[in-house]
């Protein structure tokens, strides 16, 4: 019999990183399973009941933190929110006396988002709750690229595939800040489709081919040929006062989706986006509006459900340890 | 009192600045080396057994950070030496990036009053280019050499602006001074908190390419053209930089670089984890540039190993990587993982020892760093067979911030002498 | 390294079958006292073994009915009281209620009936999708070792298994059929 022990035994979703083929799929499983709730008159199960999550946000996120707060809400966790200012942390020790803080609190489970990379690792290294990423600098964003996986996973059919295996996917536009690409390119990998990553060249992380096995293209046009899903990545305001990019307006010439560029991708290819969207930045709306093509508001969806098999998940894995 | 007569006997004796490396005895009186030969005891002396170990020069390590004054709570003089004499290091110099700065005569004063106070091994301060190390205005170098400055460096920063680092060599030129660079364009390094390249891609940390130390070298070489002045890179880490070195020193420029023992044992796959014990300025770097590294010392480009010991109290180091403090400590590992290079057939015993002894010295104009007759009995006795583990917490520095620990390393201390004194004995400090 | 067993055949294919159709006619014959009409009826399976039980009780049940009656499966994963003893089952399946079930007769169906926890996690799931009018359990087989107050209205065959000893039902293909499992060292 198959059973939480050989699935799923690990205590902290940190990243895509390191996660089996496996695991992925017993999360997704388990998001599926929980979608129906969600489509339910009564929206609630009793899965988590006495169980705390903690939601500590050092960067502003209130999608990510509503969906979280859901999530954990809807399996009849007791869910608190934490927002702290980005500029009141300046010193790691901050940080790691909140975190001794809360656990004293003895929380079951503590998402937290925080605007530098390898947070989660850190801390794993020094306190006893579950951990899940929320999103940590540059680096990773499991539950964003799970909930993508997912979004990918309903519509192979209409791709025609019955598998990632031999998918293409583009993640493109702003790739070296983003840890949405960065996940999932992770966990495309280890599914096995076929990633590229398309965007200028300064904002391409270095050595992206080695680092990521993906394919490195400058030019939308020629990374969308062929794709059969195109996941836009949100451009950052900061990123345009600086010298990475010279203006708005070239990067919406150059890097923005439209409807004659995505005529470059598969017949059927979905469009992704992570959220929130700048219309007519990196993708044109009605190209973002567009029911056949967009699947933007069921990753919205999709995220709730993923959120939850992850609080569920990581709940019960200590039995285990 | 002490016994100041010691003879050492049967020992391996490796003096590379006189090509010696016998099996022989050596006989200290007074504090001075009086014969090395077949020796019988005098009376009154202290004899050490040798038999089956190396008798080398103490030590010379030309990039230490001491922390006194200012930062006493990382490490201070009198902990710095011990750390060490426990490495087998005898004579260290010290970079100017204390609080106050070592920018000034009086400083250089208290740190020499310090060393000989509390101190058990030679320190030698370094003087700061630029006043507060600011890259401004040049500092007295006149004076500090005459306090007793031994080089020149902004250490921890690079001198970026190329007029002031051409004055900067034109003026030290005149008194036959030692520049010793922290070679990185600081607009190339940016945030970055580690090597640019695979592994940062991956941690999704901002990276710091080789080339930020690359370009500021070749500056610096082009300036070191132009004013014929004695120019040192410090803690080399990049293929690239090691060989501009080394065609400079081909075309007979005075130029001379360095390397720790973590940048030519170490890559950037050390920091996977986020391990900010693996986080120093410039960082550990790509296979590929350690490999030229090997290839740099091999080659006698790269004359000199020195540690950038650098120690930091554990707030700064347990935090996010990218608010952790730059810097590694290394004085009690130096030797050891540099007894690798020997085990993996990069260099010599001798040519290895000569990069922590002669060569130094020689830079730095300082009589030390040989097994000279008539020179001070600065010597290091190690068992060049015995493994050991490192263990941060076994280190006698007052911080713990080694990316070594843990790791299963050869060559072991038994006895540091300065002066013909017993500093350090194993087991028994 | 998962434990070996010992599986003792209790009721073969053929026999499991023929106790669900006794099943489904003896309910035919005689409905639950004060219960509504047939077409105010439906059956629920909970998952994983009643859902096999309830779709051929169902099936049979229909046939003498002459007309069809709703179906539904209940996956009640999320509402059992053992997450922190025995882990998160990942492979969970799904909930189909595609019927409104407010103001109707339950038949809610499981293989086999033991300590009663499972039966109380289906109530409570079923009681987020509506407010049946009545709910009657029927089980496959009682094997006692009840730890909740809960007792069938339909049971196919009580027996009393020895310590160490459990009952499953087995449902490889369409070979359903029922087992004494005792776990081996």
């Amino acid at each position: 019999m198959r059973s939480a022990g050989t699935l799923w035994t690990r205590k902290h979703l940190l990243g895509m990183e390191g996660l089996s083929r496996e695991e992925i799929g017993a999360l997704l499983d388990t998001a599926v399973s929980l979608r129906e709730v969600n489509r339910r008159d009564i929206k609630k199960v009793p899965t988590l009941r006495g169980k705390t999550v903690i939601n500590l946000f050092y960067e502003n996120s209130t999608r990510t933190r509503t969906s979280f707060e859901l999530a954990g809400k809807r399996m009849s966790a007791d869910v608190v929110n934490m927002s702290v200012a980005s500029s009141s942390v300046k010193k790691g020790e901050t940080l790691l006396d909140t975190l001794a803080n809360l656990q004293a609190m003895n929380p079951d489970v503590v998402v937290i988002r925080h605007p530098e990379s390898g947070v989660l690792e850190f801390l794993a290294r020094h306190l006893d709750a579950a951990l899940v990423n929320a999103g940590d600098g540059r680096h990773e964003h499991p539950t964003q690229a799970l909930l993508d996986l997912l979004t990918i996973q309903d519509q192979l059919p209409l791709l025609g595939q019955s598998r990632f295996a031999g998918l293409v996917v583009a993640i493109c536009g702003d790739v070296l800040h983003s840890r949405v690409a960065r996940s999932n390119a992770i966990g495309l990998q280890t599914l096995g489709a076929e990633v590229r990553f398309v965007g200028p060249a300064t904002l391409m992380p270095s050595q992206a081919a080695e680092a990521f096995g993906a394919t490195v293209y400058h030019r939308l046009e020629e990374g969308l040929a062929g794709a059969q899903v195109v996941m836009m990545l949100r451009l950052q305001n900061e990123r345009m006062n600086s010298s990475y990019l010279p203006s708005v307006r070239e990067y919406a010439e150059f890097w923005g989706l439209n409807r004659a560029r995505l005529r470059q991708a598969a017949p059927n290819a979905i469009v992704m986006h992570p959220g929130p969207i700048n219309r007519g930045v990196e993708i044109a709306s009605d190209v973002a509006d567009d029911p056949e093509r967009s699947v933007i508001l069921e990753q919205v969806a999709n995220g709730l459900a993923v959120r939850m098999a992850a609080l569920y998940l990581l709940c019960g894995a200590g039995v285990r340890r | 009192m002490e016994n100041r007569s010691v003879l050492i006997q049967g020992g391996r004796v490796l003096d590379p600045a006189h090509g010696r490396d016998e099996t022989a005895d050596l006989l200290v009186v007074d504090g001075v080396i009086q014969a090395v030969g077949r020796l019988e005891a005098p009376a009154h002396c202290t004899v050490v057994q040798a038999d089956g170990l190396v008798l080398a020069p103490g030590l010379v390590d030309m990039h230490v950070h001491l922390r006194e004054p200012g930062h006493e709570y990382k490490e201070d003089i009198a902990s710095g030496c011990r750390a060490a004499a426990a490495g087998g290091v005898t004579a260290m110099a010290a970079m100017p990036n204390t609080q106050p700065v070592t920018d000034d005569p009086s400083v250089v004063g208290y740190i020499l009053e310090r060393a000989k106070s509390t101190g058990l091994v030679r320190v030698f301060p370094i003087g700061a280019i630029t006043k507060g190390l600011k890259g401004e205005m040049l500092t007295e170098m006149g004076l500090l050499l005459r306090a007793g400055c031994v080089a020149f460096s902004d250490d921890g920063r690079p001198v970026t602006d190329s007029g002031v680092m051409r004055r900067a060599l034109e003026y030290a030129r005149m008194f036959g001074a030692l520049l010793i660079q922290h070679a990185e364009d600081l607009s190339l390094v940016g945030n970055g908190c580690m090597h640019e390249g695979v592994v940062a891609s991956r941690l999704g940390l901002p990276g710091i390419p080789s080339a930020a130390e690359s370009v500021l070298v070749d500056r610096d070489l082009r300036l070191v053209a132009l004013t014929g002045s004695r120019y040192h890179v410090a803690h080399l880490s990049s293929g690239d930089a090691m060989r501009a070195v080394a065609q400079a020193r081909a075309q007979q420029l005075p130029v001379s670089c360095e390397v720790t023992p973590h940048h030519f044992s170490l890559t950037d796959e050390a920091v996977l984890g986020y391990d900010t014990d693996a986080k120093m300025s410039p960082p550990l770097r790509s296979q590929a540039d350690r490999a030229a590294l090997l290839e740099g010392l091999a080659q006698g480009i790269i004359t000199v190993i020195a540690t950038d010991h650098a120690p930091h109290d554990e707030e700064n180091k347990r935090v996010e990587f990218c608010c952790a403090a730059n810097g590694v400590i290394g004085l009690e590992t130096l030797l050891p993982v540099s007894l690798e290079l020997v085990r993996d057939g990069v260099m010599s015993l001798s040519d290895c020892i000569a990069a922590m002894s002669c060569n130094p010295a020689r830079l730095l104009g300082i009589p030390h760093g040989t097994l000279g007759v008539g020179q001070a009995a600065d010597m290091v006795l190690f068992d060049p067979e015995e493994t050991w583990t490192v263990d941060a917490r076994q280190l006698r520095s007052k911080s713990k911030n080694t990316c070594f620990h843990g790791r299963r390393v050869k060559g072991r201390v038994k006895q540091t002498w300065v002066a013909g004194r017993s500093v350090y004995r194993d087991g028994h400090d | 390294m998962s434990p070996t067993f010992h599986d003792e055949q209790l009721l073969s294919p053929a026999e499991t079958l023929a106790l669900i159709d006794a099943l489904a006619a003896r309910l035919h014959a005689s409905p639950p006292p004060r219960s509504l009409p047939w077409e105010e009826w439906v059956v629920i399976g909970i998952r994983r073994g009643g859902a096999r039980v309830a779709e051929r009780l169902w099936e049979r049940l229909c046939q003498r009915l002459g007309q069809k009656i709703p179906i539904g499966f209940l996956d009640i994963t999320f509402y059992r009281d053992d997450l922190d003893t025995i882990g998160p089952n990942p492979v969970v399946g799904a909930t189909d209620l595609q019927m409104e079930i407010d103001d109707r007769q339950v038949i809610l169906v499981d293989d086999v009936l033991y300590t009663g926890r499972t039966i109380r996690a289906a109530m409570n799931a079923l009681f987020d999708y509506g407010r049946p009018e009545s709910v009657d359990l029927l089980v496959l087989v009682d094997r006692g070792g009840r730890q909740l107050p809960i007792q069938p209205h339909h049971v196919g065959l009580v027996i009393q298994p020895a310590e160490g000893e459990f009952i499953k039902l087995l449902d490889s293909g369409e070979k359903m059929h029922v087992v004494r499992r005792r776990l081996q060292e």
